[in-house]
């Protein structure tokens, strides 16, 4: 009988990532939920627009905020996919070309996510 | 390998749906995550560039999307605990099956008030 998740790897660089998805999933239970729930439940779409997200950046509080949160979150997804590649795809070259794939994509976005949250400015009050 | 019609017959229980179940959701949220950062990115263009985009996240479509992701993360994350629980607590794997059924009935009791409230925005 196999408990929930993986089992814990012994040693290296599998066990910081079993460690890593516990501690990113911790932190993401609030990140995450905190955020689905100021943006999509408090706030919605029908009042989030630019002048909304620009008074929200005009303090570094929310970027911190969105910034930890994207990190943790893309590192959590990336790892987990992971995961799911490596259970399914066993053929070497596409189990090689599907993990590169997602390393790319993964550091590609990582990139202009942090890029679009830390370069954003706000416009002066209009 | 475990081929599309062995997930509905193959009898592995709560723990097995919930594993499944960890796995979609946790998928469904990353290629959400992919897309989200492409739009909101599309910030530094500008206001226009921006607000023009905002006709897609308040299409119907997307606003019923919208409910399934919360779905989604609400389950990562209920089951992500009921893992945690386990992995660092081994002797609750005596009641395993009922920590699967618990994380159903807090996704349930959360879950739809949560949902029938985001629906109210699109029907209004």
């Amino acid at each position: 009988m196999r408990g929930a998740g993986n089992p814990r790897p012994e040693s290296g660089l599998e066990l910081y990532a079993w460690i890593f998805m516990r501690i990113s999933g911790l932190a993401l239970l609030f990140l995450a939920l905190g955020h689905l729930l100021i943006m999509h439940i408090i706030h919605n779409v029908d009042n989030i627009d630019f002048q909304f997200v620009a008074a929200r950046y005009a303090t570094p509080f929310w970027r911190t905020y969105d910034l930890i949160m994207l990190w943790f979150a893309m590192i959590h997804g990336v790892n987990g996919v992971r995961t799911v590649l490596v259970d399914y795809i066993s053929a070497r070259g596409w189990r090689t070309v599907s993990l590169a794939s997602l390393l790319v994509v993964g550091f590609v976005l990582l990139t202009l996510g942090s890029v679009a949250i830390l370069t954003f400015q706000p416009p002066m009050a209009r | 390998m475990v081929k599309p019609l062995e997930y509905l017959t193959y009898r592995g229980g709560p723990g097995h749906w919930s594993w499944l179940l960890h796995r979609l959701s946790g998928i469904g949220v990353f290629l959400f995550l992919l897309i989200h950062i492409v739009d909101i990115s599309l910030i530094g263009w500008g206001a226009k560039v921006f607000n023009r985009l905002l006709f897609l996240y308040r299409h119907p479509a997307f606003r019923v999307g919208e409910v399934a992701l919360v779905a989604a993360v609400l389950y990562h994350a209920l089951n992500g605990i009921r893992i945690c629980v386990i992995d660092f607590w081994p002797e609750t794997m005596a009641f395993h099956r009922k920590l699967s059924y618990a994380v159903g009935i807090a996704f349930t009791i959360i879950y739809i008030p949560t949902a029938i409230y985001m629906l109210s925005f699109i029907v209004k």
